[in-house]
């Protein structure tokens, strides 16, 4: 691993590597608690759109996503108002048609002339990742966990009991508002590292693994960015040792953990 | 200061509903109930199933909006809420001691403390998960107490305990009062046991049918008519002329016909 780590392009990765866990094991811990897992793959589906959007416009991808993110929370928001449809129904709408309409731009842009690659953002390209990538991605993970930091305690609070906290006088609605805009950015800082379609796979295995070990919901929210951390690791590892698919080998990696901590463990 | 003294009514109310009225998908649940609750007042809130009891509290607490009327809280008013119970997810870690601590910053002898007061001290570090029904309503009602409640709102305490679990626990509620000073609003069906505790008992069923001291409301008429089928139900119980069981029938009637004391009832009763 040492004689590996001369090579730039692979100090990069792990950096991209661990920046996402430090966002996918805090996020991902809430994600768990409230049954978010479905939200979280409509938003990483939709992120295809945006990808494809801000490129048609010349933009960066994760202001397509971020742009994209927001607004998927938004009509969510508006439509769980309605009350008539449950949100794993409305996600089920969200999350397909963002898909494939998603597709469907790329297709558009393909045939205009553009030359991207719909596999590097189905399942990331870590090891492309370059200097301005990374620049972007930490300020991104700055402001993310900034941002958790102040918001963790109402979430706590309302993955308990929502009543108790709207008694409490948690402004429950701003609060869960806030978590989906951070999820969206999770996805954009995602996007190189994983993919859209292992992006849910992250958030939810290492916190699932680590509430095996946990005792209190902050405990869990530092134990499963340890996990992230160690899965990017052995994933890369393997990556670069048999040659496997970076993202795909994190995700299989981070189940490895699960499964091994859940036989070995009790 | 004289002028406060002399106000007796309206302004010292920590909460007042003035004629409220609340319809689900045009289902009539509450008309025209109109309630105050004023320092240090225990009120008991009784009424049939379906009598929008928990719909009424919703309203008092701002967790639904009334569909007519309106509710004036005291400025800055701090509430505990005792919900009937919480189911916490399996899948979050959670002691006791860090649901204490999910609506503000308390150290460990302050949740230790406040555990002790209500008769669990040896919950602290214990998962929410594993607690029974019985410790998770004083476990909720410590979390409400940490935060030094000037109202406290109780929706059915007692539910799934038995009766000596009850009676600890009215007790509690009883002692909370005069050493918290708070004003305490509770829905129970368990007007006997409520009585030494309660100042004020509201009978509602849609709309208020009676309202006033718990001897008076057990003897009115609106009262007996609301529960005058679960005395005609549960005749074994109304050769009864104590008053204090008369009322014990009627409410037990509705809800605990399983509970140890009335079993007793039933075995004097059957021999003689």
């Amino acid at each position: 691993m040492m004689a590996l780590l001369n090579d730039s392009f692979i100090i990069y990765a792990l950096a991209a590597g661990i920046a996402l866990a430090l966002v996918v094991g805090p996020l991902g811990s809430v994600v768990v608690w409230r049954r978010m897992a479905y939200f979280g793959d409509t938003l990483a589906h939709a992120a295809l759109l945006g990808v494809a959007l801000a490129i048609a416009a010349e933009q960066l991808p994760i202001v397509g996503v971020g742009v994209i993110g927001v607004s998927i929370a938004v009509l969510l928001f508006w439509l769980e108002k309605q009350r008539d449809l449950s949100t794993d129904t409305l996600l089920g709408i969200l999350s397909h048609s963002a898909l494939a309409l998603g597709l469907i731009v790329f297709s558009v842009i393909q045939a205009q002339g553009f030359n991207i690659n719909l596999m590097s953002y189905l399942f990331g390209d870590l090891l492309a990742v370059n200097q301005s990538d990374l620049i972007l991605m930490y300020g991104s993970v700055f402001i993310i966990l900034l941002v958790f930091s102040q918001i963790l305690s109402p979430l706590i609070s309302i993955s308990v009991n929502e009543e108790l906290a709207r008694v409490d006088g948690v402004a429950v609605e701003k609060i869960r508002f806030i978590f989906m805009i951070l999820l969206a950015m999770v996805i954009a800082v995602a996007l190189k590292v994983v993919g859209i379609l292992l992006i849910t796979a992250l958030l939810i295995i290492p916190a699932a693994t680590a509430r095996l070990f946990s005792k209190s919901p902050k405990q869990m929210v530092l134990l499963s960015v340890f996990i992230a951390i160690v899965a990017v690791f052995l994933g890369l590892y393997s990556s670069l040792s048999w040659d496997f698919p970076t993202g795909p080998a994190i995700v299989v990696s981070a189940s490895f953990l699960f499964f091994v901590s859940r036989i070995f463990v009790r | 200061m004289l002028e406060t003294h002399q106000q007796s009514g309206e302004n010292r109310a920590l909460l007042v509903a003035d004629s409220i009225g609340y319809k689900i998908r045009g289902k009539t649940i509450l008309t025209d109930v109109s309630l105050q609750v004023q320092k240090k007042e225990i009120i008991t809130l009784i009424g049939p199933n379906g009598a929008g009891k928990t719909s009424l509290i919703r309203i008092l607490l701002g967790l639904s909006h009334a569909s007519s009327g309106k509710v004036e809280r005291k400025q800055n008013l701090r509430i505990g809420y005792v919900p009937q119970r919480i189911q916490v997810p399996d899948v979050m870690p959670l002691r006791v001691c860090d649901f204490l601590n999910v609506a503000g910053k308390y150290d460990i002898a302050q949740c230790q403390q406040i555990l002790d007061e209500v008769n669990c001290g040896s919950l602290l570090y214990s998962p929410m998960q594993g607690i029974s029904g019985g410790e998770m309503q004083r476990v909720l009602l410590a979390r409400a107490l940490l935060k030094k409640p000037e109202l406290l709102v109780l929706d059915e305490p007692a539910s799934g305990m038995d009766v000596i679990g009850q009676q600890a626990l009215y007790e509690t509620i009883r002692n909370i009062r005069d050493k918290h000073d708070c004003g305490i609003l509770m829905v129970s069906h368990d007007l006997h046991l409520v009585m030494a505790a309660t100042d004020r008992v509201i009978c509602l069923n849609t709309h208020i049918c009676c309202t006033g001291h718990p001897d008076d409301v057990s003897e009115h008429p609106e009262y007996l008519k609301l529960f005058g089928d679960a005395i005609d139900g549960l005749a074994l119980y109304s050769h009864h002329h104590d008053h204090e069981h008369d009322i014990h029938g009627n409410i037990v009637a509705s809800e605990h016909c399983n509970s140890c004391e009335h079993n007793e009832h039933k075995e004097s009763q059957d021999k003689s």
